[in-house]
């Protein structure tokens, strides 16, 4: 009897919710996959039952990459995340650093400063941006985002790799300057190797964060050939009022993917990223 | 780690002399801490003062400025905020933005909690449904976006075809097509985007309530629910309070799902702050006005953030 009551509970407390949230967290995807295999004809057949795939085939796909630079977009994107991610940790972490462990004039002033960076919207940048990025000529070009993708990351950055530093105990890097160390040794010799782990988490989280802007890309990257694939998408595969959903869900499908790969083989960190703030603060 | 600790150290009263003959004047100036900070700190604060100091700067002073396309700027003053308090789809944009807000926000703290308790049990493949739940949080919003424009296509998509072919509806309603319908899709869409946020922050606050406090609540006859209140809500308040403060900053400059699921229509009735600013600089060519548009925005999220503070104050 107990073990009937607890069967039950198990099933309401835990295995139906969850089933609902990942249902509901997944069903959006599923979509995209099922339409994507689906040629035109049963797409559109009002009679077909929607979830299922009769006919599955790979034209939409072979048409995506066949009639638009979606491959291009692809290793834009990339091209694009891994730099502006390598420029955000490097200057991230030079912030961090003698903010989190050391104390020096106008230290705090600059603390706050970078804090509330977050609160000056990406919509009142813009056109200044875009009139400096037009000024240095860089229109057009992937250095345009590459350049400016880091303003969006290293404050960010920033604020999550103090809370790794932090934790490091001072006595460690005392300890290696009696012993002769400079500074910068010790920092990066013994500090730095010690957070690793606070760059893998602000790392992939700038990484997933670069793939995911869509301003910037939009206004600097007009040319097919230097677009990232959420500007591809959206301004390539939507022709006018007329949807092309087959090609379109292909494209938004395949884009997905090398994120949700890259973030499945270091989704410990980025959990450990998304919650540092949360539970430490 | 260990290495280090064992290092042989010198006495730490003779140190500073041996550092300063093994550095030199040069190094020794160098070590100073402040010295080294600047020296640390100079290059990234030179690229925030030219890639997001000026151009903020610029953005503030454009605002007081009539500035169209290929034309010179021309000093109105308050000029732009005057014509701004007179155009009602600004009040529009503003109130979308709080209801939006708001509401997203009050359904993703919600969902995310009822998510954390659910997947604060233990069972098999935990990691493996943490990873998938957080999905819809890491894959690029107009993508994702793209994929609900279609699961919301009144004729053909996913939502409308279940509802007739289940024979719960012949027609289904308009999903992106009238303004109440529109809004409250474009929250929802936002709400799936951004529950996982809430869910697996506020899962790691739970695992850090000590299991002691729970136990001495059970002796003291509290239940289920009496824990849930007395126990569980309280200790997690902080973790909720810092995740919801991130959210409306997020959620309140939020504007790739609306520019790709509705471009802030049908009449308006779905424009966000930031599309709108969006529109009047990019569509209508009027930068001076779009970025008063986008300044407005600042105070805007005071408020709320204040509203937030105020609220739990109360509690």
């Amino acid at each position: 009897m107990v073990g009937e009551l607890t069967w039950q509970k198990r099933l309401l407390g835990l295995w139906l919710p969850l089933a609902g949230f990942l249902v509901v967290a997944l069903f959006p995807f599923t979509w995209m996959a099922i339409t994507s295999l689906k040629t035109n004809a049963e797409l559109y057949d009002p009679k077909a039952m929607p979830l299922a795939i009769k006919h599955p085939s790979l034209v939409h796909y072979i048409d995506l990459l066949r009639e638009t630079n979606f491959l291009v977009w692809v290793a834009n994107t990339m091209l694009v995340a891994v730099i502006a991610t390598g420029i955000s940790l490097l200057l991230g972490a030079m912030l961090a650093y003698p903010l989190a462990r050391m104390r020096f004039r106008g230290g705090a002033l600059l603390a706050v400063t970078v804090a509330i960076t977050y609160l000056i919207p990406q919509t009142l940048l813009f056109v200044p941006m875009a009139d400096l990025i037009g000024r240095m000529r860089l229109g057009n070009t992937l250095t345009a985002v590459m350049l400016t993708y880091p303003t969006l990351l290293v404050p960010f950055i920033a604020w999550l790799l103090m809370g790794y530093f932090k934790t490091v105990p001072k006595e460690l890097e005392e300890q290696a300057m009696i012993d002769g160390a400079s500074r910068w040794r010790a920092m990066t010799r013994i500090i730095l190797p010690l957070c690793m782990p606070g760059f893998l988490s602000a790392g992939i989280f700038a990484f997933t964060l670069s793939q995911n802007e869509f301003l910037y890309a939009l206004l600097f990257l007009t040319k097919s050939s230097v677009r990232t694939v959420p500007v591809g998408v959206v301004g390539e595969l939507i022709r006018g009022d007329a949807f092309y959903w087959g090609q379109l869900m292909a494209g938004a499908l395949l884009g997905s993917i090398p994120v949700a790969l890259i973030y499945s083989f270091f989704v410990k960190y980025y959990v450990a990223g998304l919650t540092a703030g949360a539970v430490k603060g | 780690m260990s290495k280090i600790l064992e290092a042989p150290g010198a006495g730490a009263l003779a140190a500073p002399a041996h550092r300063h003959v093994r550095f030199g004047r040069l190094g020794a100036f160098v070590e100073r801490q402040s010295v080294y900070s600047w020296l640390m700190i100079t290059p990234p604060v030179l690229f925030l003062l030219t890639f997001l100091g000026y151009p903020f700067i610029y953005g503030v002073y454009l605002s007081f400025f009539q500035k169209e396309v290929a034309r010179n700027a021309s000093f109105v003053g308050f000029g732009n905020f005057v014509k701004l308090y007179n155009d009602p789809i600004f009040w529009q944009a503003v109130r979308n933005t709080i209801i939006f807000t708001g509401a997203a926000t009050i359904f993703k703290a919600c969902g995310g909690l009822a998510m954390a308790l659910v997947m604060n049990q233990s069972f098999k493949l935990k990691s493996f449904a943490r990873a998938m739940l957080l999905l819809p949080f890491i894959v690029p919003t107009v993508l994702s976006t793209v994929a609900w424009q279609w699961i919301l296509d009144p004729g053909m998509g996913l939502f409308n075809r279940l509802l007739v072919v289940s024979g719960l509806a012949t027609t289904g309603p308009s999903w992106l097509g009238t303004p109440t319908m529109a809004m409250i899709s474009v929250i929802m869409v936002n709400t799936w985007r951004g529950l996982p946020f809430f869910g697996i922050s506020i899962l790691a606050g739970l695992q850090t309530i000590p299991a002691d406090l729970h136990e001495s609540a059970t002796i003291d006859g509290a239940g289920t629910w009496g824990r849930f209140w007395y126990v569980t809500l309280p200790s997690l308040m902080p973790v909720i309070l810092i995740v919801t403060v991130f959210s409306i900053v997020i959620t309140f400059f939020d504007f790739q799902l609306v520019y790709v699921l509705t471009g802030g229509g049908p009449a308006n009735s779905t424009h966000l702050m930031a599309t709108y600013a969006y529109s009047l600089s990019m569509g209508a060519g009027q930068m001076g006005l779009g970025s008063a548009v986008a300044l407005s925005m600042v105070p805007v999220l005071g408020l709320l953030l204040v509203a937030l503070t105020l609220f739990v104050r109360k509690d």
